[in-house]
């Protein structure tokens, strides 16, 4: 049987031959065979993931809730010392200086990935700004949503933070942070589903010491971070609670 | 829960006496100095099913002014704030003890008799069907829910 697996499409896309070279790794580690199915947008996907189509999902917190608590998928991993943190940005030159200083009725882009979303709409409270107050538009990317900003059609720019930290110097200059989230516990984390639930321990063996062997330290750090950290369902539980609260209103 | 003690307040201050669910009783002081929760910010805590507060992360721990030791294995009610209607409470308790989620906006005490408001959720643990506990999250409200809720509550005292 060939196993199934997919990557939350928010990956930078300089790092897609490392998911490539990735599971080529993992396959050889669990001589299991694996076939990776990238997606560009979170729509598709999240079709596919809910069709059962996968045994392995590297998941963004948002699916992850879904995953674990509905398709019985378990927790394997996730990136050592890396959260999920996100930026509201603003040009330059606008004259907000901090949250409060915005109206309700901005401008707002984003891309479709939901938990730079709900993140950045939460930072977005004490301005009193909705989704129904503001006016909402979506790009297919960051560079995008950045383009968009700098061209002054919209007038704040919603970020994952290691995206904007990725963007080029040039369009950086352009924008200014007006506020980071500083949650510390919400992260992306690979879980696997019923069908590979028996390969969980030697997945989560072989990851979590990848970079200590001359091999996989490269791999890993191809994906755009040093090391996989073991997981244990209660925390990924405690992390989905943490969802729970922020995703009802 | 101990008393406060005056040496800790940082202002001018006035006294009141809480009274607790379980009767307890304590002596705070409160004064009139706001610190807002900084933007971007999360502050988060567990309890178990009685309450008692088991885990807090950094957020909480800097805006309540108590140290971690202080917080954990004592109830949460050690931010409840004299302007807080026990009405507020009351539904919080029923609304998560049937499995839901409960919102709203709390006035929260500090250790130096200060206060902040935040915009509280607080979601039921299950695990296996079984209720191990509940997580609160709480993030910074605009002004103007503030001020909705500090005219709500004091209707309610
Ligand atoms: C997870 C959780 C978080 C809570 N957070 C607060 C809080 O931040 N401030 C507060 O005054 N009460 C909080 N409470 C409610 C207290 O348990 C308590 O009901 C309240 O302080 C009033 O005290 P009393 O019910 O003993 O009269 C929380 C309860 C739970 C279950």
């Amino acid at each position: 049987m060939t196993y199934n697996f997919t990557v939350s499409p928010d990956f930078n896309p300089d790092y897609l031959p490392g998911w490539f070279i990735f599971n080529t790794w993992l396959q050889k580690a669990i001589d299991e065979p694996i076939h990776l199915d990238l997606y560009n947008d979170f729509e598709s996907q999240r079709k596919a993931i809910s069709e059962e189509r996968f045994d392995l999902v590297y998941a963004n917190p948002y699916d992850a809730t879904v995953l674990v608590r509905e398709k019985g998928f378990v927790p394997v991993v996730c990136p050592m010392g890396a959260a999920d943190e996100a930026i509201v940005a603003v040009h330059r030159d606008s004259p907000a200086k901090q949250v409060e200083d915005l109206n309700t009725d901005m401008r707002i882009v984003t891309t479709d990935d939901p938990d730079v979303k709900m993140m950045c709409m939460i930072m977005l409270e004490p301005a009193d700004i909705t989704r129904e107050s503001a006016k909402i538009s979506y790009r297919d990317t960051y560079v995008l949503v950045a383009k968009e900003l700098i061209r002054g059609e919209a007038d704040i720019g919603f970020f994952l933070e290691e995206t904007y930290e990725d963007l080029s110097n040039v369009i950086r200059q352009e924008l200014r942070p007006l506020v980071h989230s500083q949650i510390q516990l919400i992260h992306h984390v690979l879980l696997v589903g019923p069908r590979l639930a028996h390969k969980k321990e030697i997945i989560q063996q072989s990851l979590a010491r990848m970079h200590a062997e001359e091999k996989g330290k490269g791999v890993v750090e191809n994906l755009g971070f040093d090391a996989w950290k073991a997981v244990e369902q209660e925390e990924t539980e405690f992390m989905i609670d943490l969802m729970d609260t922020l995703m009802a209103n | 829960m101990k008393d406060m003690t005056p040496d800790d307040i940082a202002g001018e201050y006035r006294e009141a006496t809480l009274q607790y669910h379980d009767g307890s009783k304590r002596l705070v002081y409160v004064t009139e100095v706001e610190t807002p929760i900084p933007d971007g910010r999360l502050i988060v805590s567990r309890t178990d099913p009685q309450g008692i507060i088991t885990h807090v992360n950094t957020s909480f721990v800097e805006m309540s002014g108590y140290r971690e030791e202080d917080l954990i294995g004592v109830p949460h009610f050690i931010l409840r704030h004299p302007d807080m209607p026990a009405a507020a409470f009351k539904d919080l308790w029923e609304t998560v003890k049937k499995g839901k989620k409960w919102h709203g906006y709390v006035k929260n005490l500090r250790r130096d008799g200060g206060f902040y408001w935040v915009y509280a959720t607080v979601i039921p643990n299950i695990r296996q069907g079984k209720l191990i506990g509940y997580t609160s999250v709480r993030r910074k409200p605009s002004r103007s829910r503030i001020k909705e809720a500090e005219a709500l509550y004091a209707t309610l005292q």
